[in-house]
């Protein structure tokens, strides 16, 4: 496999390799080898091609995912109306906390919708205070979950 | 939490090594064995501290450009039968139950990522179709403004 080639688009083998990399990395000694005996190729392959996908930007993140609950952490969701013209400057002070780890543009009356969590509630309830106060902020919801029936952000990319 | 925990997830929340033996670069940096790391990742997986190891991928990158947040008004008594069967919808990433608010009664919240808006739509008219709720709003993102993952311990 060349790995030199320039390619734009993804091949079969690199999204069973995705593929495989979301649903069945193991936690063993050698998992980008036993992801090769899965797809018939050698560890070595899999790590260069593995490379390529991450420089590439197509892999954000490679390695445990954490339940903010389970540690004690608490979140919340946030809707907000951001009046138009003030998006930017709202934009800037809300991704400035550690604890935003989500942050987009809807379409709708709600036109901003974040993600916050933090190691208390007297943490959380200050970052919603501090945004809350933020000029171009007409309305504010805190929407913390109450039952969690799904948390799985995995993407199929072969039919099996 | 024990401190080893503390320090097994501050030090797995950074991004694993492409190499042959990943664990062992982070066993290494946490001046412990390989085998008591995957020990003590089992044992967090086990209770469900670890949700989940591998990949999160850039999902607009890999063909999933679509992304909606559908919030639905449940009926309390339907709450748990409805969430569940959304969550079984592979096109669902995110399945919660929210507090409502004077001003917001919506309380089953889902995310749906999906090929195009087009696929958005059908899946969100089948998941009415099926669960006999009505009542929903359709937020479709138009711009990431920020995703990253929480760092915790540190």
């Amino acid at each position: 496999m060349d790995m030199a080639e320039e390619r734009e688009i993804l091949d079969d083998f690199d999204r069973k390799i995705l593929h495989a990399l979301q649903y069945d990395f193991p936690i063993i000694p050698n998992p980008y080898g036993y992801i090769g005996s899965l797809l018939q190729a050698k560890e070595e392959v899999i790590l260069k091609r593995v490379s390529w996908l991450y420089e590439q930007g197509y892999i954000r993140r490679l390695g445990v995912s954490i339940d903010s609950r389970r540690i004690g952490y608490v979140s919340t969701l946030v809707a907000l109306k951001v009046v138009e013209g003030f998006v930017p400057a709202v934009t800037e002070v809300i991704n400035s906390f550690a604890g935003v780890t989500h942050n987009y543009l809807r379409e709708g009356e709600y036109n901003m919708w974040f993600t916050a969590i933090a190691p208390d509630q007297k943490s959380l309830e200050q970052i919603l205070h501090t945004v809350r106060e933020i000029q171009g902020v007409d309305v504010l919801l805190s929407l913390p979950a109450k039952r969690v029936f799904k948390v799985n952000v995995k993407f199929p990319l072969i039919t099996r | 939490m024990t401190e080893l925990e503390c320090q097994m997830i501050c030090e797995l929340q950074k991004d694993l090594s492409i190499v042959p033996h990943p664990y062992a670069v982070v066993a290494e940096r946490l001046k412990i064995s390989e085998e008591q790391l995957l020990t003590g990742m089992n044992a967090m997986v086990g209770r469900g501290i670890i949700r989940k190891v591998g990949a999160v991928l850039r999902h607009r990158r890999v063909g999933f450009a679509a992304n909606a947040l559908c919030v639905w008004k449940v009926p309390l008594e339907r709450v748990v039968e409805i969430g569940e069967m959304f969550a079984s919808l592979t096109t669902v990433t995110h399945c919660y139950e929210r507090e409502t608010c004077p001003a917001w009664s919506y309380n089953l919240y889902t995310m749906i990522h999906a090929t195009s808006r087009v696929v958005c739509e059908h899946q969100i008219e089948a998941m009415s179709l099926l669960s006999g709720i009505s009542q929903f709003k359709i937020f479709y993102s138009t711009k990431e403004l920020k995703k990253t993952s929480m760092r915790y311990f540190e």
